[in-house]
């Protein structure tokens, strides 16, 4: 098949601007769900760029190691919702701001 | 067929994120979430990566954006009346989704109206992926069931003591 390729630097350019829109996002904001929603999105980057350079060679690698993403996103987000869940019941809150007792 | 459905779909990926990352209510911004990563499983299958795209829409868009959704529900519990209800039902809250999955459902439309071809590129399918998986990375996927399991113990031990005590106030 004599198809037309994507170049995969536009690919990286928009897995690099995805991801710094996440990374923007857990700056920026304080709700720790949207924390949580952002570092969703910067993992999803990262899978991008994975699978974007499993495609360039044609090999399988980068999609497996998107699958090992989606893996410790699905932990990541299992734990972390726990969390959330503690944070709203101790802080009737969640703002990440009032959990910083380990400031001192 | 052409490139420049990957550069719509990237354009809807990068306007979704970027409502995920500005809005105010949980529930919108992960409905835009939604909408980030069918796009970005459109990419995933352009260029040439079906099971990815299939797993981004089952795992990424099914489960864990479900979970999330689990989460603020449980958490508006007490706040949730009426009247927010039919707010949220207004025109201005649906229509920024309906115009993004609009266009990807038109790529959508296109891509499968056109024929065969339906992939740009080279593609490396789902048995492909299978060999290497359980080939050479067998070890990694134990490694990941382990983590799998880790994060089950976990969170069933957070989500546990937010059942028992939320009346008394323990400070471990």
């Amino acid at each position: 098949m004599t198809a037309i390729t994507i170049p995969v630097e536009h690919v990286l350019v928009l897995a690099a601007v995805l991801f710094l829109i996440g990374f923007t996002g857990v700056l920026v904001r304080r709700n720790i769900i949207f924390v949580l929603i952002s570092l969703e999105i910067m993992m999803n980057a990262c899978g991008l760029a994975f699978v974007a350079a499993g495609a360039r060679w044609a090999e399988a690698d980068g999609q497996i190691m998107f699958m090992f993403i989606l893996a410790l996103a699905a932990a990541e987000v299992a734990v972390a919702l726990g969390l959330v869940l503690q944070l709203h019941r101790r802080f009737d809150n969640l703002d990440i701001d009032i959990a910083s007792e380990l400031n001192g | 067929m052409d490139v420049i459905l990957f550069y719509i779909a990237g354009a809807v990926a990068v306007i979704a994120t970027l409502l995920v990352v500005t809005r105010l209510n949980a529930s919108h911004a992960l409905i835009y979430l939604v909408i980030s990563l069918l796009s970005i499983a459109v990419i995933f299958f352009l260029l040439g990566a079906p099971f990815a795209a299939a797993l981004e829409v089952v795992v990424y868009a099914g489960a864990i954006v479900v979970l999330f959704l689990f989460v603020v529900m449980m958490l508006n519990l007490g706040r949730s009346s009426i009247a927010r209800e039919r707010r949220w039902l207004q025109p201005g809250m649906w229509i920024g989704p309906v115009i993004l999955t609009s266009i990807l459902f038109l790529e959508m439309i296109f891509v499968i109206s056109s024929g065969v071809g339906t992939t740009l590129g080279e593609q490396v399918g789902p048995k492909a992926v299978g060999r290497a998986l359980f080939g050479q990375y067998l070890l990694a996927v134990e490694l990941a069931a382990i983590l799998l399991l880790a994060a089950l113990v976990g969170a069933y031990h957070l989500g546990r003591r937010y059942l028992r005590d939320r009346r008394e106030e323990p400070m471990l």
